[in-house]
């Protein structure tokens, strides 16, 4: 006791922040920390879930770097970022644009975007999957094919799979950022749209002078929420391609799935979590340069 | 907790000791298996039995789902908590011996030569350097299921005995519309389901072939025989039109709707049909070559006892062991999972070698190979890419058999490098 009366009240202040900290600092170590650590500590190790564990070196990020699986993951990993989030951040964009001008039906209208984002990925990715079959199932083949029109191998293809499996997932997750963008646009001071009335400027001018920029926090928030999804990818790759988890010639593999078959279908523990530090380093890089373009605004 | 289990037997063991006035102590063994309903049914049956002509030992079973099964092994064992007696499948002996999680049978108990007499051949892939370590009470084995009601309508009267009968009463059973779009398949292919096995144990060994060596660690099928099975497989396909890969998603969907003829799957599959209403279907042998050799794929879950039992719980485990794997227990599993019995003696009565729905997978069994694995998923994997170069990319066979067999010996020398 005596030593915390002969505290400053610095200190004191110090220590009683510490004393309320430690719940969320506890929570977090245990929850956040330890995993990642183990994870990591275990990439070094070779680990089938059953015998001990044993040390590895390098040698499961020797064999990812010499994996052409995984360098065909990581490209497909990069082209649902590259392809979705701008795909993504358009589309919403004008969906909210114009969703923000419709006076009729406006909270209805709203809501039929926003519900594909409330619906199960997994119930979302087997309605797709069955829309993408061959003749005589599939919705769009049977389409095509009652115009005479050749069929379309969607998932069965090195080429379709890919943008087919993303399409759903863009939909999906459209609702969400169109919201978000409805709630930027109305932020926007009235005052400024009056300003340009009153000085006569188009349509165009009020939307690349003052909507789109004042819009940009709103669009960096989507950006990097979007894109740390993208990299994420898995319950609509996974389960469009059970019978052939990646698509044909592992086309729509992302990296998440490849951890995932590693871990729970291969038993290769230690691959797996090289797999996982590799995942975890590319989100961390791509969220602080992110970030970081957020600071400088 | 120690003591307290130790006076917690104690109790049990005086009080029953009492009550049935029993001389022999009280053990009670633990079983695990993982959750299936008609399996849980089964070993339910096979424990009233066994705890009968057993006095003094008790059995209690456990049940995960099959998805935590592995973990929850590999958790409990070393930590001499889990079962005595356990169910694994076949593909993870290796595994589990190298862990150390279960020991091998005894010799007096289970003699090797009689095990070899007794049980279908394919049980031998339980064997490691003469002893066995581990024992199936049922096992499974492929065979052509065909669409009753398309082949009356087709006309054929007989389900195809050989590989060039196969296609032409696929060709009799294949559908197009006007466009020339596929809308009932003569066969189904795959793969991702079942046709791996088909392909590896059943084709490649017809066409004069071996998938693998002896001891399972080489890959063998990139050979004329090889290229002749995956030429034979992807003709199905490319040159007679009869089937497509991934047809109504899955075959066995295409099946159970009735746009299938004809399905290669495994006596696991029979329930789910039979569950099927309308559904009029049958079952034959896997095609024979034309030479008429016959060859089929088998698998099988496996019981062992673990490291952890010890002592008079050992004792007891081997007597569980022992009746688990006997006839009568097989004839119950068979009769209330539909699983096939793993002796001869059992599948070849005569009630069930000439069952409709089960005698022609039992008879299966006679010639069946079973594979071992080393990574069963990968393993499929690369047959499942060497189809698809073939399909997608038009590679040419002897290249996309030659990447596959290259790609599969990497997987086994990996596995068998340690």
């Amino acid at each position: 006791m005596n030593l915390y009366r002969n505290l400053t009240i610095k200190q004191k202040q110090i220590v009683w922040a510490w004393t309320f900290l430690a719940v969320p600092v506890v929570f977090y170590s245990v929850i956040r920390f330890y995993p990642t650590a183990t994870a990591i500590l275990i990439s070094f190790q070779d680990w089938n879930l059953l015998g001990a564990r044993t040390w590895a070196g390098f040698d499961n990020y020797i064999k990812l770097w010499n994996d052409p699986v995984f360098w065909k993951v990581f490209r497909n990993t990069f082209a649902y970022l590259l392809i979705g989030t701008p795909v993504s951040l358009v589309l919403s964009f004008v969906i909210a644009y114009h969703l923000d001008k419709v006076r009729f039906l406006h909270g209805f209208m709203r809501m039929m975007y926003f519900l594909p984002f409330m619906t199960s990925a997994v119930a979302m990715a087997w309605v797709w999957r069955w829309f993408y079959q061959a003749v005589p199932i599939g919705l769009f083949n049977n389409i095509l094919a009652s115009f005479g029109i050749a069929q379309i191998e969607f998932l069965n293809s090195t080429t379709n799979a890919l943008p087919a499996v993303l399409a759903p997932a863009v939909w999906a997750g459209l609702g969400f950022q169109v919201i978000i963008f409805m709630a930027g646009i109305r932020a926007i001071p009235t005052s400024y749209y009056e300003a340009a009335r009153i000085d006569g400027v188009g349509w165009w001018v009020v939307l690349t002078q003052i909507t789109l920029p004042l819009l940009r926090p709103t669009i960096v928030f989507i950006v990097v929420f979007s894109s740390i999804g993208f990299l994420r990818i898995f319950d609509h790759v996974f389960n469009m391609t059970t019978n052939n988890p990646g698509g044909p010639l592992n086309a729509t593999k992302p990296l998440v799935l490849m951890i995932y078959d590693t871990a729970f279908n291969s038993f290769n523990m230690g691959y797996a979590a090289a797999q996982t530090v590799v995942l975890f380093t590319i989100l961390m890089i791509v969220s602080l340069i992110q970030l970081r373009l957020l600071r400088s605004n | 907790m120690k003591t307290f289990k130790g006076l917690a037997a104690a109790t049990l063991t005086a009080s029953s000791a009492l009550l049935a006035s029993s001389a022999a102590a009280d053990v009670e063994i633990e079983y695990w298996q993982y959750f299936y309903d008609a399996r849980v049914t089964a070993m339910e049956q096979l424990i009233d039995g066994f705890e009968a002509e057993n006095p003094g030992i008790t059995v209690k079973m456990t049940h995960f789902p099959y998805a935590d099964y592995r973990t929850k092994v590999a958790a409990a064992i070393p930590a001499g908590e889990g079962p005595d007696v356990v169910q694994l499948f076949y593909g993870w002996l290796n595994d589990y011996i190298a862990a150390d999680l279960i020991q091998p049978l005894p010799v007096d108990t289970f003699s090797p030569s009689d095990v070899d007499k007794d049980f279908f051949p394919m049980v031998q892939a339980m064997k490691k350097d003469g002893v066995y370590y581990a024992l199936p009470t049922a096992v499974r084995s492929l065979a052509l299921f065909y669409n009753q009601r398309l082949f009356d309508e087709a006309g054929i009267t007989e389900p195809p005995a050989n590989l060039n009968d196969l296609i032409e009463v696929a060709k009799k059973l294949t559908k197009r519309d006007g466009a020339g779009n596929i809308t009932q398949v003569g066969i189904t292919t795959g793969m991702t389901a079942q046709d791996h096995h088909w392909f590896r144990e059943g084709l490649i060994r017809q066409f004069g072939g071996t998938p693998y060596n002896d001891g399972y660690d080489t890959v063998s099928y990139n050979s004329e025989a090889g290229a002749a099975a995956l030429q034979y497989y992807t003709d199905l396909e490319k040159l007679h039109g009869v089937t497509a890969s991934g047809f109504m998603d899955e075959p066995q969907a295409a099946f159970k709707a009735g746009r299938a003829g004809m399905h290669i799957d495994g006596s696991f599959r029979i329930g789910s049909l039979k569950a099927i209403r309308g559904l009029k279907w049958g079952v034959a042998e896997l095609p024979a070559a034309v030479d008429g050799t016959q060859s089929n794929y088998s698998s099988y879950w496996v019981n062992a006892v673990t490291t952890k039992a010890e002592g008079e719980k050992y004792e007891a485990s081997l007597k569980f062991m022992s009746y688990i794997t006997s006839d009568a227990a097989m004839q119950i599993w068979l009769d209330v999972v539909g699983e096939l019995p793993a002796k001869p003696s059992v599948g070849l009565t005569e009630a069930n070698a000439n069952d409709p729905v089960f005698g022609p997978f039992i008879k299966g069994l006679s010639y069946a190979h079973t594979t071992v694995f080393a990574n069963e998923s990968s393993q499929r994997q690369v047959l499942v890419d060497m189809v698809a170069r073939t399909d997608i990319e038009d590679q040419p066979i002897a290249e996309s058999l030659a990447i596959a067999a290259e790609a599969e010996q990497k997987i086994l020398n990996e596995y068998y490098a340690d």
